[in-house]
C-alpha cells in the first residue's frame, strides 16, 4: 500500500514534471540572400569580408571612396581583428572601390 | 491605419505595402528576381529587402548576418507605443543573435568589485521589486542614411527607434545585494551574443557607477507586457531611459564592476561622440577630442503625412505626429507651413513619462494651393529645442534637425 503510495505520488511529480521542465527558446533566422557583386577580388572579398558579416554590410553602404574603403578595410583588420594579409588590402580596395564607389557611379 | 495583426495573408500583406508607401517611402516594389518586397528609403542606395524575422512582422532588412532590422516608418502612425513585433533589431557581432535560451537555466552573474558576486535566474530578479517605465529606445545611428556627407555605417532611415513599456527590476536593487566594494568606478555589461574570431572585441558597454545607481537604469525582462522577444534581448536587456540603444545590451548575462574607466573598444573609439557640448562638428571634418555617447537630443516627426502628401485646400485635416527627448519630457511642438517664418502650437497627446513618445496632433487647414512644406519643432522642459540646419559628425549620430515633410495643397 505504502509503495503504491509511494508510486502514484512519484507518477504524479513525474507528470507535473512534464509541464515545469525548461523549455528552450529557439528561433531560426531567415537565409541571407545579398551577394556581393562578381568581378576582379570578388572571391577575395567574398573570403575576407563574408567571414564575420553579410554582404549587405557593404552594399548598403554609400558609394564611398578608395581612401573611404581603405579606411574601412583598415578597421576591419586593426579594430575587429579580421585576418587581412597586407598584400589583400589593396586588391580588397579595389574590388570595393570598383564595385561600391563612385567609379560606377551609373551602376545600381 | 496600419494594423498591428500578422501579416500572413496576401490582402493584408497588400495593405500594409501600400500603407508603408504613404506613408514615409518613396517608393516601393517587388524586386522578381529576388522574390522579396523591397522598400526604397530616400537617400541613395536605400533599396532595402523587406523580411520576416521570428517574433517580428516583415521590417526592413539593413543586413542580415549580424541582424539590423529598421521599422517601417508607418508603424509610428500607429500609437505611442511601438508593437514588440515591428520594433527595430540591431546587433553588432556575428554570433548573434543567440538562437536557443533557455529561461530557466538563464544567469545573470554580478561579479568584480563587489563583496558578494551572485549568480541571478530570472525567477531571483522578480522577487526584487518590480517597475514598469516607458521609455524610448533609439539607435545612436537613427537617420545616419541622411547625413551629408554620406558617411559609413548602417544606413538608416527614420525606423532605428521604439516607446515600449519595460518591466523589470532596478539596477541599483541588484548591485546593492551584491555589496558594491570602495573604489568602483564603473559597471560594465555583456551579453551572450558574441564574437566569431576570438579577437574581435566582444560587446561590452559601461556606465559610471553614479548613473548604474541612479535607480532609473533597470534589467528589464518584459516588452509591453510579454517577455522580451528573442531579437530585442531575450530574456533579460540593460534599459537605459533616455540613453542612446547601444548601452542597453541584450541578452546581459553579465555585469563587472570596475575599479577604472573601461576603454574597450565598444566604448572607445566606438559609439564616441565631438566632446565639445552638442556632438557636431563642421561637416566632412574629424573631432579633436571624443566622448562617450549618451543622451537623446530632442526629436519630432509628423507620422501621419509623408513626402508627396496632397491636402485639399480650405479642407481641415488633423496631422499626427511625435516628439521626445532625453527625459526632461517635452514641453512644447510646433507646426511651420512657411519655411520656419511662424510657428503655431500642437495639442499634446497623454503624458506617458518623461522617457516615452509624446504624441501630438495638429489641425491644419491650407489656405492657399501649390506646394505644402509642413516643419515640425519639439521643445522640452529645459528649453533644449532642434536646430532648423542639419548637423554632421563622423559616424552620423544624433540626428536632429527639425524634419519637414513636402507635398502639395490641392
Amino acid at each position: 500500500m505504502r509503495f503504491k503510495i509511494i508510486g502514484a505520488i512519484s507518477a504524479a511529480l513525474a507528470f507535473a514534471a512534464l509541464f515545469t521542465q525548461a523549455v528552450p527558446i529557439k528561433i531560426t533566422l531567415p537565409p541571407e540572400t545579398a551577394k556581393l557583386r562578381e568581378g576582379t577580388g570578388a572571391d577575395l572579398a567574398k573570403a575576407q569580408c563574408l567571414l564575420c558579416h553579410s554582404a549587405d554590410y557593404i552594399s548598403t553602404q554609400p558609394r564611398l571612396s578608395a581612401a573611404a574603403w581603405k579606411a574601412t578595410v583598415i578597421k576591419m583588420r586593426d579594430k575587429y581583428a579580421a585576418p587581412i594579409a597586407e598584400e589583400k588590402i589593396e586588391p580588397l580596395v579595389q574590388y570595393l572601390a570598383t564595385n561600391y564607389g563612385p567609379i560606377t557611379s551609373t551602376a545600381k | 491605419m496600419m494594423q498591428q495583426r500578422g501579416y500572413s495573408s496576401n490582402s493584408t500583406r497588400r495593405n500594409f505595402l501600400k500603407q508603408a508607401t504613404l506613408l514615409g517611402f518613396t517608393a516601393l516594389t517587388a524586386n522578381p528576381l529576388l522574390a522579396e518586397d523591397t522598400i526604397t528609403l530616400p537617400f541613395e542606395n536605400g533599396e532595402r529587402p523587406l523580411v520576416k524575422y521570428p517574433g517580428k512582422r516583415p521590417l526592413i532588412r539593413q543586413t542580415s548576418r549580424p541582424p539590423q532590422l529598421e521599422t517601417p516608418f508607418s508603424v509610428f502612425n500607429e500609437g505611442a507605443i511601438t508593437p514588440n513585433d515591428a520594433f527595430f533589431v540591431r546587433y553588432h557581432l556575428t554570433l548573434s543573435p543567440p538562437t536557443s535560451i533557455d529561461p530557466d537555466t538563464f544567469r545573470v552573474t554580478i561579479k568584480g568589485k563587489v563583496s558578494n558576486p551572485l549568480e541571478l535566474s530570472i525567477a531571483d530578479l522578480k522577487k526584487l521589486e518590480e517597475l514598469e517605465v516607458t521609455a524610448v529606445n533609439q539607435c545612436s545611428g537613427n537617420s545616419r542614411g541622411f547625413s551629408q556627407p554620406r558617411v559609413p555605417g548602417g544606413q538608416l532611415g527614420n525606423g532605428a527607434m521604439g516607446n515600449a513599456k519595460w518591466k523589470g527590476v532596478r539596477l541599483k536593487d541588484v548591485l546593492e545585494k551584491c555589496g558594491i566594494a570602495p573604489g568602483a568606478k564603473q559597471v560594465l555589461f555583456n551579453g551572450m551574443d558574441g564574437p566569431l574570431l576570438p579577437k574581435t572585441p566582444d560587446f561590452i558597454k559601461a556606465l559610471d557607477l553614479d548613473q548604474a545607481l541612479d535607480g532609473e537604469v533597470m534589467l528589464a525582462y518584459q516588452m509591453n507586457g510579454e517577455d522580451l522577444p528573442m531579437l530585442n534581448g531575450f530574456p533579460l536587456r540593460l534599459v537605459v531611459p533616455g540613453h542612446y540603444g547601444t548601452y542597453w545590451v541584450k541578452h546581459l548575462n553579465e555585469i563587472t564592476v570596475v575599479d577604472e574607466t573601461f576603454n574597450g573598444f565598444w566604448m572607445n573609439p566606438a559609439y564616441r561622440i565631438p566632446d565639445n557640448g552638442c556632438g557636431f562638428i563642421e561637416p566632412g571634418t574629424a573631432a579633436k577630442k571624443t566622448a562617450p555617447i549618451g543622451r537623446y537630443n530632442v526629436r519630432s516627426f509628423i507620422t501621419s503625412l509623408s513626402d508627396g502628401a496632397r491636402l485639399k485646400k480650405d479642407e481641415v485635416t488633423t496631422i499626427k505626429g511625435i516628439a521626445f527627448d532625453g527625459g526632461y519630457g517635452i514641453r512644447e511642438v510646433l507646426v511651420s507651413d512657411d519655411a520656419g517664418k511662424s510657428w503655431r502650437a500642437a495639442q499634446l497627446g497623454s503624458d506617458l513619462g518623461r522617457y516615452s513618445f509624446r504624441e501630438w496632433e495638429f489641425r491644419y487647414t491650407p489656405k492657399t494651393a501649390g506646394e505644402l512644406s509642413l516643419k515640425v519643432k519639439a521643445t522640452n522642459r529645459v528649453g533644449q529645442s532642434q536646430p532648423m540646419e542639419e548637423q554632421w559628425n563622423p559616424s552620423g549620430y544624433m540626428r536632429n534637425v527639425v524634419e519637414t515633410v513636402k507635398g502639395e495643397v490641392i
